[in-house]
Parts: C-alpha cells; sequence; structure tokens
C-alpha cells in the first residue's frame, strides 16, 4: 500500500511551539495564492513509521548480506561513520556563516584533501563534485578549459574504450566533446595499436579506468600515458576501481592528469539506495588553476579559509562546497585505516576477487584468463546456449538464496555479462557459500531450467515486469 | 586461497602492474576511541548558533526536522541499500522515491518528476541543457534574482553547449522586471529563467512571466515550503521546475548533501534527465515499482544520454518524502505560515527603528533592507554575540554592497527576533 493510501483527512503527524506572532494573510497578488490542493498524505507519527519500517523490510542492502556488484565497490559502511557525520558541529552549520566560526569544517576537508592527493599521487583537488559522473563531467571540463587555455580549440575529440562505464562517454558529451569509442583487444585490454591509430592533433583526453571494467589492470599503462602525452592530449583516470590498487600504487604514478574518486565505493561512504555519493577530483600542479571554485585552503597561520581567486576556474559544479557529510565518512575511513589498512584493503578484495574467480570458473567462462584485479567478469554465453537460461535468470535465481545479483549485462563488450566484485570486507566462508549457490542453480539450469527462468519466488515481489511499466509509464501515484 | 587460486604470495596477483609498490605518506590506521577522540574535537571547532536566532537563508534554511525523519531515514536497509538494479529485492527504495515523485508532482503542480538530482543549482543547469534538447535555442534568459550560485553552476554546466545567459534585470519592487523580459524574448529563446520566491525573497507573478516567454522553455526554481501556500509553478504552465528540497527535513550539513528535484510535463520527459521509477505488475499481479524510460540514461545510451547522472541523491529524497509524509499539507502550510509571519515581524520590527527595505514587492520568508558599510564586519561581531545575521549581499557582487539578505522560519520567536532587532540597531547607532 502506498502511502497515499493509509492517508486519513485531517490526521497530523507533527506539533509546532506556540508562536508569539500571528499570521494575518499573505499580502500577496490574490492569484499568486495557493488554491491547487496539496495532495501530500495524512498520517500520525506512529503511521509514517510502520510505513518507512514496512518498506525497510523489503529492501536488500550491504548490512543484510553480500552484494557482489561489479564496479560498486559494496564493502562494509562502518557505523561508527554514520554517527561522526552526525554530529551536531557538523549537520547545523551554514555554509555562509563567518569562515572563522567553521574552522573545523575547513581542517576536515583540508586535511581530507591532502590524504586523497597523496592516495593518489596528485597534487591539487576539488571535493565538490557530488557523484563519480559529476566529478567526471568537472574533469572534462578542466581538459577543456586547458586545450582553451593553450588557443588550442581542435581538440574536440574524447577517447573513451568500448569497457567504459556509461557515465565516461555521457560526461565526455555533456563537456561538448565528440565521443571516439576504442576497441578493446580480445582480451579486454586496451590496444594499443587502436590506441595509436587514433590519437592525432584533434584528440583532447583518453579516459581510463584501471584496473579496466573487466577486472584487468592495464598492464600497457605507461606506454599508452606515454602515447597519449606525446601527442599533446590529457589522461584521465575513472576512480571507480581504486580499492584494486588503494595503498599500494597510484594512478599519479602511473602518468594520469586528471583522477575522479567515488568516496561513496572506495571510501566505504554508504550508497544510500543510490546516493548521496562524493566524486572528488584531483589533478596535477599544471592544472589546479582550472579547478572549480572555491578551493578548501590553509595559510601561513595554521588557519583555513575558502578561495574564490581562481580567475581560470571552469565556474562551479554545484551550490556550497561539496557533500560535507559524505566528507566526514571518507575522513574517518582514512583515519581508521592508515596506511597499512588501505593497502591491507586493497590486497584482501584482489585475493578475495580471484579466489572466487577460480570458484567461480568450475561453473562459468571466465572473460578473460588473466589475473584478476579486485573484480572480475563471467562470460555467460556457454552457459547461454547449452541450457537456454540467461544470466538475467540466474540473477533472479540467486535473489532466491538471499545473496543479492553481481552486475549483469555490463561491460558491454561481453555477451551475457556478469561482473563480480566481493570487495575485502567478506570472509572466505560468504565466498566459498556464493560460489556453492552459484553451482546449485548451474544445477537447475541444466536439469530444470523453467525453474530459473522464471525466479524469484521467496522475494517481496515475483519477476517484475519492467517492458510493460516503460511502454505505458506510471510516474506517480494517483 | 592463495593455494587454490595457484599462487604464491598477493605480490603474485599484482604482477600485471609495471611499478613499485609506493608506500603512503600516511599515518597507520587508529582506533575507534582514537578516531571518535579526533574528529568530535573537529567538529567541536564549528560553532553552531542556537537555532532561533539563525536569520540567514539565501539557499540554505534552518527548520525543525522532526526526531522521526532522521530515525526512519538512518535504517541501514536503506542507508547500505544500492541504485536499485534488482527491483524484486528493492521495492522499498523503489515504492519510497515512487512516493517521493508523487509528492513532488504535487508541490510543484507538474506531471512527472525524477527521483533526484544533486542539489537546487545543477538540477537548474541540468534544466538548462533539457530545454537546449527541447528547442536547439542557444539563449537563455535568466533572472538577476536567481541565487547566483545557481546561475553560476548553469554557466559551468553550459560550457560544453555554446549556451549565452542574458540577465535579465529586477525592478523596484525587486522581481524580474518583465518590461525588460518581454523586450529579450525572442524566436531563438532557448528558456526564461526565474526564481520562486526569488534570491532577493520576492514573489514572482509566474502567470505575467509564462505569457511573456510564449514558446519559450519556461522554467522555474522553486523553495518547497511556501509552495504549500504560493501557487504552484505547474499551474502557471511551467515546462520545467526545479528546486532544493534542503528545507524539508534536511539539515544544513554546511551546504552538502542538499537534494535537487526536478518536475516536468509529460511531453517532454523523454528529454529528462535522472533516474524515474514507474509503477508496475509483477508475474503474480501484484503491484510493484521498477525504473523506467532508462533509455534516456548514461548506461544505456552513452554519449547520447540525456544525462551522465548515475549516483544520485536518492536517500536525502528519502528524507524529503519522510518529512512529507509526516507534515503533510497542513504542515507545511503552518510551516510556511509561521515563516511568513516571522519575516513580516522581523520586517516591520526594523522598519519602527529606521531601517528601510529595498525593494516594494511582496515577499515570502526573506527579504532585503539597508545596512551601512561597516555591516558585513559587524555581522561578524554579532556571531560571536550569537547570530547568524542577515546575509551581506555583497559578498555575491559588488554591486549589492549596502544590502543584506534576512531570514526567518517557523524556529524564530517573537523573542529572539525582538533581540537580533536590537542588536542591529546597536551596531548601526
Amino acid at each position: 500500500m502506498t502511502v497515499f493510501e493509509k492517508s486519513v483527512s485531517g490526521r497530523i503527524g507533527f506539533k509546532l511551539p506556540e508562536s508569539g506572532v500571528r499570521f494575518e494573510k499573505m499580502d500577496i497578488p490574490e492569484h499568486l495564492v495557493r488554491t491547487r490542493k496539496l495532495g501530500l498524505p495524512e498520517l500520525s507519527e506512529v503511521d509514517v513509521v510502520r510505513h518507512y519500517t514496512e518498506l525497510a523490510s523489503r529492501n536488500y542492502s550491504v548490512d543484510k548480506g553480500f552484494y557482489p556488484l561489479g564496479s560498486c565497490t559494496m564493502k562494509y559502511n562502518p557505523k561508527v561513520n554514520e554517527y561522526l557525520a552526525s554530529l551536531e558541529g557538523f549537520t547545523e552549520i551554514h555554509p555562509y556563516q563567518p569562515v572563522e566560526s567553521v574552522q573545523g569544517a575547513l581542517q576536515l576537508m583540508y586535511e581530507l584533501k591532502k590524504a586523497l592527493c597523496e592516495i593518489t599521487g596528485m597534487d591539487e583537488m576539488t571535493l565538490q563534485p557530488a557523484a563519480g559522473a559529476h566529478g567526471e563531467l568537472t574533469g572534462m571540463l578542466i581538459v577543456r578549459a586547458y586545450h582553451l587555455s593553450r588557443n588550442d580549440a581542435k581538440r574536440t575529440i574524447a577517447l573513451v574504450p568500448d569497457s567504459a562505464h556509461g557515465t565516461n562517454p555521457a560526461s565526455a558529451a555533456m563537456a561538448g566533446f565528440e565521443v571516439v569509442e576504442l576497441k578493446s583487444t580480445k582480451e579486454g585490454l586496451l590496444d594499443v595499436e587502436e590506441l595509436k591509430r587514433h590519437l592525432n592533433e584533434r584528440v583532447a583526453v583518453l579516459m581510463l579506468t584501471n584496473p579496466n571494467t573487466l577486472g584487468l589492470f592495464e598492464k600497457d599503462i605507461l606506454e599508452i600515458a606515454k602515447l597519449v602525452h606525446e601527442a599533446g592530449a590529457l589522461l584521465y583516470y575513472d576512480g571507480a576501481n581504486l580499492n584494486a590498487i588503494m595503498g599500494r600504487f597510484r594512478p599519479g604514478d602511473m602518468g594520469f592528469d586528471i583522477v575522479h574518486l567515488n568516496l561513496h565505493k572506495t571510501f566505504s561512504a554508504p550508497h544510500g539506495m543510490g546516493g548521496p555519493g562524493s566524486g572528488p577530483v584531483g589533478v596535477k600542479q599544471f592544472l589546479a588553476r582550472f579547478l572549480p571554485v572555491p578551493l578548501v585552503r590553509k595559510s601561513d597561520d595554521g588557519s583555513y579559509y575558502l578561495d574564490y581567486d581562481l580567475p581560470d576556474s571552469i565556474g562551479r559544479m554545484r551550490s556550497f562546497y561539496g557533500n560535507f557529510a559524505v566528507l566526514v565518512k571518507a575522513y574517518s575511513y582514512i583515519l581508521t585505516m592508515g596506511k597499512d589498512g588501505l593497502k591491507h584493503a586493497s590486497e584482501m578484495a584482489v585475493l578475495n576477487a580471484n579466489y572466487l574467480r577460480k570458484l567461480l570458473s568450475k561453473y562459468f567462462r571466465m572473460a578473460s584468463d588473466r589475473t584478476c584485479m579486485h573484480e572480475f567478469v563471467v562470460d555467460g554465453s556457454e552457459f547461454v546456449k547449452k541450457t537456454g537460461v540467461r544470466i538475467l535468470d540466474v540473477a533472479k535465481r540467486l535473489l532466491d538464496h538471499g545473496v543479492h545479483a553481481p552486475t549483469i549485462y555490463f561491460p558491454l563488450i561481453v555477451h551475457e555479462a556478469m561482473m563480480i566484485e566481493p570487495t575485502e570486507t567478506e570472509s572466505k566462508q560468504t565466498l566459498d557459500r556464493f560460489a556453492e549457490i552459484v553451482g546449485k542453480i548451474v544445477e537447475e539450469a541444466m536439469n530444470n531450467p523453467d525453474l530459473v527462468k522464471n525466479a524469484p519466488y521467496t522475494t517481496p515481489v515475483r519477476r517484475l515486469d519492467d517492458v510493460t511499466a516503460t511502454k505505458n509509464p506510471i510516474y506517480r501515484y494517483r | 586461497m592463495l593455494r587454490t587460486i595457484g599462487v604464491d604470495s598477493i605480490d603474485d596477483l599484482y604482477r600485471d602492474v609495471p611499478m613499485t609498490v609506493h608506500e603512503l605518506n600516511l599515518p597507520n590506521g587508529l582506533d575507534e576511541f582514537s578516531v571518535m577522540k579526533k574528529i568530535k574535537s573537529i567538529a567541536q571547532k564549528n560553532a553552531v548558533i542556537e537555532k532561533e536566532k539563525v536569520f540567514m537563508g539565501a539557499g540554505i534554511y534552518v527548520h525543525h526536522v522532526p526526531y522521526v525523519v532522521k530515525a526512519m531515514a538512518s535504517k541501514p536497509e536503506f542507508v547500505t541499500a544500492y541504485t536499485p538494479y534488482q527491483a524484486e529485492v528493492s521495492q522499498g527504495t523503489l515504492q519510497a522515491l515512487f512516493e517521493y515523485q508523487t509528492m513532488i508532482c504535487e508541490l510543484t503542480g507538474m506531471e512527472v518528476a525524477n527521483s533526484s538530482m544533486y542539489d537546487g543549482a545543477s538540477a537548474l543547469a541540468e534544466a538548462v541543457l533539457m530545454a537546449h534538447r527541447i528547442n536547439g535555442g542557444k539563449k537563455v534568459l535568466m533572472s538577476e534574482a536567481v541565487h547566483p550560485e545557481y546561475v553560476q553552476t548553469c554557466k559551468t554546466y553550459a560550457q560544453g553547449f555554446g549556451l549565452n545567459f542574458v540577465p535579465v534585470p529586477v525592478d523596484e519592487s525587486g522581481a524580474t522586471d518583465m518590461e525588460a523580459l518581454s523586450k529579450l524574448v525572442s524566436e531563438d529563446s532557448c528558456a526564461v529563467v526565474v526564481q520562486q520566491p526569488n534570491f532577493f525573497g520576492v514573489i514572482e507573478d509566474l502567470k505575467r512571466v509564462r505569457e511573456i516567454a510564449k514558446d519559450t522553455i519556461f522554467i522555474v526554481v522553486a523553495e518547497p515550503i511556501s509552495l504549500s501556500l504560493l501557487e504552484p509553478p505547474g499551474s502557471f504552465g511551467a515546462d520545467i521546475v526545479v528546486g532544493d528540497g534542503q528545507p524539508l527535513g534536511i539539515t544544513p550539513n554546511f551546504g552538502g548533501p542538499t537534494v535537487g528535484f526536478f518536475a516536468t510535463l509529460e511531453k517532454h520527459v523523454r528529454k529528462m534527465p535522472g533516474r524515474i521509477i514507474g509503477q508496475t505488475k509483477d508475474a503474480e499481479g501484484r503491484t510493484g515499482y521498477v525504473m523506467i524510460l532508462q533509455t534516456r540514461e548514461q548506461h544505456i545510451r552513452r554519449e547520447k544520454a540525456t544525462s551522465n547522472i548515475c549516483t544520485n541523491h536518492a536517500l536525502m529524497a528519502l528524507v524529503n518524502a519522510i518529512y512529507m509524509s509526516l507534515m503533510g499539507p497542513e504542515g507545511l502550510r503552518e510551516v510556511a505560515r509561521r515563516s511568513y509571519a516571522n519575516a513580516h515581524y522581523f520586517a516591520e520590527k526594523l522598519k519602527e527603528k529606521g531601517f528601510k527595505l529595498r525593494f516594494k514587492g511582496p515577499f515570502f520568508n526573506e527579504f532585503v533592507f539597508f545596512v551601512d558599510e561597516n555591516y558585513p564586519l559587524r555581522s561578524k561581531k554579532l556571531f560571536e554575540e550569537g547570530f547568524l545575521a542577515p546575509l551581506p549581499l555583497e559578498w555575491f557582487d559588488r554591486k549589492y554592497k549596502g544590502l543584506a539578505l534576512a531570514c526567518a522560519t517557523e524556529v524564530n520567536t517573537k523573542e529572539s527576533i525582538d533581540q537580533m532587532v536590537l542588536a542591529l540597531e546597536r551596531g548601526a547607532r
């Protein structure tokens, strides 16, 4: 039942204090006063609590179980971070308060920025973008500004591997670039010859994820960086897969000029049903002047301030300074993990992925024979041919077993793909159990395919019809 | 595990990496007690003003947030869930967002809303890009009474599209100058953008703007609490309505995360950015919810997508939905009435003390008044006295020198307003 159907006219869930100021009528033109009905629900407080408690009970979450979505890095979200981000000294401050009164907030942002620069090997950073894609757009606008500042208006092309996450080409297009896709090698890596063929004086940037979306480390990265720079272009790092190398290797040392991070992936901030996240963007010094305003800086006397004096800045990506509450969580995570913990986390992420990959090779072909990093991709095409059961069906059947399905049908260059990222916060026992479940489902697919094709059975709803939903859309309750 | 994989050490797994390990120049990890101690001490370096003594708005508004809102929104089934890619195990998320979309439609008077953007500024920027997608126009008529940071964000986003932003001045009433606007609207106009109430607190005549905008895409940036008392933009034929949902149950959070709402007409839906939740049925005929119209989005259309947005601000949209469910239409109206009444009482008391309001037009819960040249410095002193005083506007632009933007909400009291007025008078003498 929707919250609207639980509404009872006249019921309220609030009480405001007595007011010493009386409200007469509004002194505004008649036609601007609202007469249109405001159809919000009318519920008592206990009704609201029950409604949202009921909704929560129909949700899967990291707290509930294994959530191996590739490239999403569904690691455990430390509870203490939630507490710290909710401290009044953080939640009740207005962004336009005198800067002297928010030195704590600015200190946190500055120290976080410094730590993230150290982790990525970059020189300066903005914490303003609200998500990875937002960071990508920021980065692409910086690329654009950089070339224009050199009076080079010819560079209108962004090179993007065909394995890239959809936000890469979308962000490049939003920044005004023409997107040219590079075909990957059969192994799923960037094709260096293909890159050479495409590099010319019209290319502004190459966007790379490393390890890539197949979970493979781009072993030719040093040569790739050299080629890109020799061609006069910039190299952009999509940091979604940083969890594989964090604390061990740095994109800044590989030749990347611009980097974005996903604090809601690598740095343990929770995903919140799809956000809010945070997508800081780090750059090498020569690009720092293009960063969005304002930048958080520390003056000689040790106090912190917001620097708006960036005449070459690309501008603003949103109002105010960034998703501060999310920054607090990432800051807490970095303090807790430290240099040893961060390195250990990425090593365990890689170990877990390789272990699970080995277990699952019993049942599925892998998209690549190479050692994977923190994630790997299953190629389900043979399985589909043999059983007639699709990867989508396998995903739905996994739900019946109380685990969340991995990412499916991505990357686009693998057929019937399943992208699996266990993360470092899963135990061997969880991985063994997951492999067992997969084995069971494969058996079902071979002996009783219809069982799998009609899954799920035990979830709060059976398989949902998203085709009709899009054909005859119902956007709201009536 | 290493044996199962077939390697001798973790280092073997990294053999494809042509680099040496870089030891981070960071301290080792701390225990929880120490982390909490350090971060709490950082939080204590921030000064929090008592809510009733906050008289500053300008895009972030201090309202009372009922505890239930935080309690429900902190549920780990919401907080640690992901984007609802597997709809069957994400019905909590999907239904909550479907209900949120409905509530935004009700507030704004529009036909379809998405399930959130990052904030009001980026939502406005995306609205402008959407208008450009609809009509190909390049000239954006942007009222000077739109929040300066929102305008700046639009210009940043528009760099890749070569759009031209033409400012429309305000007249003596403090509202957008309709005469000036009518002279600027032309065949090649992409969009007309006004804010309601506007950055100076003044209430715009949306009916007039729609008439003047003719066939141009009409975009309104709306403050959600005021929409409970003001006729919504949808009633006047707005094409797109965006805004920031921060006043609906979200604490200031030093400016983020807040949440952007985005609503439009069905005829424009295919050009709309962001995720949309739709209603459907499952294999047994039960009502359920799924993401729909995904062919607009980046994971399918890539460089041809309506936007690059992937992660949005879903959890903050949930906060909005919980707040609106709890407060209901009457709660929002009561908050709005008190905000209006308190702001007008504040203005009256200031006038009694000899202060002058800058604009003649009707205002909602913010207004601009004249201050002397020392005010910016003095407002810092007022902070030390425990007030978050009206915002000196010259901070945004030197042309606003000598002006301050005052705000009041339902949390201010007669007493705290009287005290603020006295403190302002004291300083001005």
